[in-house]
């Protein structure tokens, strides 16, 4: 079986299947259920993201302390005009991350992936690739069972938990999964896949945790945005033919790595980097004096 | 790997918090199984759900689970006013629990006929928790399983007649614990089962003697 990145390239080449293959045989030796329970078991909870990639395009939630609210409707309409520097594509994609967030701020709905604070980085990818390039839903699941077994190996060998490794092991850890998701959606190989896994770690390598008034919001919401982009920029690098020069497994060791040597400050406890600024503080505090009132 | 996939997309859950939010409705809806009626309860707040939990809706999730709602039940940021219009009261308390978990809560369940139960847990990050403890009983309850809480006279025999009734219902062990208080008189019995428990075998386990309650905690 699998433990690590390596193993999963020997299994694959030895076999000659698709790493989805492998994914899905090992949930069904695991949990016993069949292929087909598998498949509408992730069917189900694709259904939830794209309610919650959707539901805020057309307006704001409302949330506690109400950070991000209209973020995404905003992004969404930005994104029809012609305007825009990255294109409609890449603005609906971060108009849909921005949904999802502002739906778990709203106590909405939402599928973590991995976590609940960075569950709009795979719902943006996935099903604004769906959308423009008209892709079946079987490919969709394929994409995301693909993701999950990628984000697996970083649960078992190292973390996905803000408050242990600090953003880059939440949204830097989705990004990656979406870019090894994305580079299967356009018909990449593995070495691809692990590519572009690595490239969405290293470029946000170090990323700190640092939400506002300690709420799941800001910089959240906007690093939900960013690391989805991120996802597409680095799947594109390793379609180009670009393959990382470290593999992956070593590049999950040393986010891992990065994220210990982080201060505590830095990761979650709302004591550092953006929720320390003086505006942070104010902002926590007026939230908290209006709560309580 | 066993890491399932689900694992690693999911849960499915209320935000924002899966530790805040999604464990806190976990916990309670969790010990309203183990406490049968009730109609007040009182949440003693540990530790991060004392300092951050009111960003994070733990307030809310928690009396959505005293009222028996899931995790993913969006009704949930609605529950004080579900509460009001079932009768349920519920209050919040700051509390400094003896318990090695950042995330942790008392439930004092309080029944119509003046009896009281407190139950403590934790919530341990990924929407997963455990219950410490049952009234006096250390315990440990994951809820991953269906569970059967049984408190029972301490005297030999008793844990093989429970077991016999669910053999008899084809139903498997995966775990059991049994704790005993200081005084050894009483034990605390916690068995999770591969399925969930059929109709009428909670009534066969109060029937045997010595059986003083037993509750099922479905997942």
């Amino acid at each position: 079986m699998y433990s690590c990145f390596a193993d999963v390239e020997r299994l694959c080449a030895e076999r000659g299947i698709e790493p989805v293959q492998l994914f899905v045989e090992n949930e069904m030796r695991l949990t016993g259920r069949t292929e087909r329970e598998v498949y509408d078991r992730m069917d189900a909870r694709l259904t939830i993201m794209e309610d919650a990639a959707n539901r805020a395009l057309s307006g704001p939630l409302g949330s506690v302390g109400g950070l991000i609210d209209g973020l995404a409707q905003a992004q969404w309409r930005y994104a029809q005009g012609a305007r825009t520097l990255c294109g409609a594509f890449l603005n609906r994609v971060m108009a849909r991350a921005l949904s999802c967030s502002e739906v778990n701020a709203s106590m909405g709905r939402i599928c973590a992936a991995p976590t609940a604070g960075s569950c709009g980085i795979l719902p943006a990818v996935l099903l604004t690739m769906q959308e423009q390039y008209a892709l079946p839903r079987r490919s969709v699941l394929d994409a995301l069972l693909t993701a999950s077994g990628f984000g697996a190996v970083v649960m078992k060998n190292a973390t996905v938990a803000g408050a242990e490794g600090g953003c880059q092991a939440e949204c830097g850890v989705a990004g990656a999964m979406a870019a090894a998701a994305a580079v299967q959606l356009r018909g990449g190989s593995l070495a691809q896949m692990l590519s572009a896994f690595s490239l969405v770690l290293v470029n946000c390598m170090g990323l700190v945790c640092d939400p506002v008034a300690g709420l799941v919001q800001v910089p959240c919401a906007q690093r939900n945005a960013s690391q989805a982009v991120g996802a597409l920029l680095a799947a594109d690098m390793a379609l180009s033919g670009q393959l990382f020069p470290i593999p992956a497994d070593q590049v999950v060791e040393a986010m891992a790595r990065v994220g210990r040597q982080l201060p505590i400050e830095l990761k979650e406890t709302a004591q550092g980097g953006i929720a320390a600024t003086r505006r942070g503080r104010e902002i926590a505090r007026e939230i908290l004096h209006r709560e309580r009132a | 790997m066993e890491l399932s996939l689900f694992d690693v997309v999911g849960p499915v859950m209320i935000g924002p918090s899966s530790s805040h939010t999604a464990g806190a409705a976990r916990l309670a809806r969790v010990a309203r199984q183990i406490a049968g009626d009730f109609v007040r309860v009182s949440f003693g707040l540990h530790g991060s759900f004392a300092k951050t939990g009111w960003g994070h809706g733990t307030d809310r999730a928690l009396v959505a689970g005293a009222l028996g709602l899931t995790e993913r039940d969006e009704r949930l940021r609605d529950s004080f006013e579900m509460a009001k219009a079932a009768g349920l009261e519920y209050d919040f308390y700051t509390a400094d629990l003896d318990v090695p978990h950042e995330n942790a809560v008392k439930m004092t369940f309080f029944s119509a006929d003046g009896g009281r139960l407190d139950v403590v847990g934790a919530s341990l990050g990924g929407g997963r928790i455990v219950i410490t403890r049952i009234g006096e009983y250390p315990a440990e309850v994951t809820a991953d399983a269906p569970t059967l809480v049984i408190v029972q006279k301490d005297r030999k025999g008793m844990v093989s007649q429970v077991s016999q009734i669910l053999a008899a219902h084809d139903i498997n062990i995966g775990v059991m614990r049994l704790s005993r208080t200081a005084r050894g008189e009483v034990a605390c019995c916690v068995i999770e089962t591969d399925g969930e428990l059929p109709d009428g075998v909670l009534g066969e386990v109060r029937s045997v003697p010595g059986v003083l309650s037993a509750r099922s905690v479905s997942v």
